[in-house]
């Protein structure tokens, strides 16, 4: 599982694209939200929180599709299926793969976006805070989406339409949470429950994800 | 005598084609006696004024828009478990039929709110997760279409049936949190003293059997065109082996 995990992420890392792209994308976003808003500082401080959440979850969106389909066209997730480690660990190191070559690092770009639209200063913590928390669950369903269309040729823009609607539990708990902090509210209720959504996608997704993945090679 | 010999397809033809002018013929009788009584022989309510009888459209809807979900939860589940293929039609069936009442509900609710509320639209919990569920539904009727092999299409759409259920759910409940609610609660149930008045509970019964018994003729309607589509293509391809 370990040397799965360190396969991706070299993958990621050395074959471009998928590492960096997901990243910029998110700064993008970012900047693209003022230009069509408006420079006004209050207005911003305002939508900050949700303006990064969603860009977040339209990152994460975006490198989805590779995560298996690479793995099928060149026919090692045959092999994978076959190993001795079962699918569902694969799933969940997919999914853990994925986390580390977006989710980790949208978390520490993310309170730089912060300070370009001007977050509260109360709101960082728990921006940084809930992004660590929130987006293991975003990859773990995105594996399952993926695994979902891994046979499909045109797969992307499916994915999409199965993937967000399965975020917006995430996406609600989340951005709440940076919301009540940055207005210095109570937050500790959103935070469980965020919490709870991503263990219990860690926990569970991993078998409908091996099981999509088994239909599909089937 | 069990209830599964009606997943051979066969016998689910034979059933349903006896059974379906009875369900098409009690849904239009309830539907005209309902509808009718609730439309031009209920008395305009308090506070609503005459907007109150689209409720007689708006109520029944919706509760069909979330039991066609539940229905499709379930024959996924019999389609995963048992593997009756009928059954996993019948799902593929329900989604168009659930996805029109999720659009009736809201577009209905619309059109009451735009009087009631002063607008057409507001992101109150019970709208929005109804917008939800209706994202819900596209993805997976997208999905049925993006497959080729009918029994992995059956397959993945189980699963995703199932894991969307929870996902649905879940969001069902995030989006209290997110926002105080315009809509009233429910004012129709069994075990509350105070529901909505009698002059107007009985046509609503009335249109909500009415709607669930054209959910039913309808989905009966769609499986047996889904069952002679795969029978016509399994003889396509007869042919083309021969």
């Amino acid at each position: 599982m370990n040397r799965l995990i360190a396969r991706d992420l070299r993958l990621a890392v050395r074959a471009g694209g998928g590492f960096g792209l997901g990243l910029a994308f998110f700064l993008i976003v970012s900047v693209l939200v003022p230009l069509a808003v408006g420079p006004e500082r209050s207005q911003l401080a305002a939508i900050a929180p949700g303006i990064l959440w969603v860009a977040a979850l339209l990152a994460c969106l975006l490198s989805l599709d590779r995560m298996f389909a690479l793995d099928w066209e060149d026919g090692s997730l045959d092999l994978l299926a076959t190993a001795p480690v079962p699918l569902e660990s694969v799933a969940l190191a997919k999914g853990a793969a994925h986390w580390l070559t977006t989710g980790l690092p949208l978390t520490l770009l993310a309170p730089l976006l912060g300070l370009f639209l001007n977050l509260p200063s109360a709101g960082y913590t728990m921006l940084v805070l809930t992004l660590a928390i929130g987006t293991p669950a975003l990859s773990m369903i995105g594996a399952f989406g993926a695994a979902l269309t891994v046979g499909l040729k045109r797969g992307g823009l499916l994915l999409g339409l199965l993937v967000l609607p399965m975020y917006i539990p995430t996406l609600i708990f989340g951005a709440e949470v940076v919301r009540r902090a940055a207005q210095s509210q109570p937050y500790q209720t959103p935070l469980l429950l965020l919490a709870g959504i991503t263990l219990g996608a860690i926990a569970l997704l991993p078998f409908a994800a091996a099981a999509a993945l088994r239909i599909n090679l089937r | 005598m069990s209830l599964w010999e009606y997943a051979n397809p066969a016998r689910f033809m034979a059933l349903t084609s006896r059974a379906q002018p009875w369900v098409w013929a009690a849904a239009a009788l309830c539907l005209a006696v309902g509808l009718v009584w609730g439309f031009f022989l209920t008395p305009p309510a308090e506070k609503f004024g005459a907007t109150v009888k689209i409720i007689f459209i708006h109520v029944p809807s919706a509760l069909m828009a979330i039991n066609a979900w539940a229905m499709m939860l379930v024959a996924s589940l019999i389609w995963l478990i048992r593997r009756h293929h009928v059954s996993a039609l019948a799902a593929k069936a329900a989604a168009p039929v659930g996805v029109v009442m999720t659009l009736i509900a809201l577009i209905t609710g619309a059109i009451w709110g735009q009087p009631m509320w002063g607008t057409w639209w507001a992101w109150d919990p019970r709208l929005t997760s109804f917008l939800i569920l209706f994202l819900f539904y596209l993805g997976y009727i997208a999905l049925w279409a993006a497959i080729e092999d009918p029994d992995t299409a059956a397959d993945l759409t189980s699963v995703l049936c199932l894991v969307g259920s929870v996902f649905a759910f879940l969001s069902r409940y995030a989006v209290n949190f997110w926002n105080q609610g315009l809509h009233q609660g429910a004012t129709l149930s069994l075990d509350k003293e105070e529901n909505i008045s009698n002059v107007f509970w009985l046509p609503l019964v009335i249109s909500m059997v009415g709607f669930g018994l054209l959910f039913v003729a309808l989905v009966i309607l769609r499986t047996r065109t889904e069952v002679r589509a795969r029978r016509l293509h399994a003889l396509e391809l007869r042919e083309r082996m021969a």
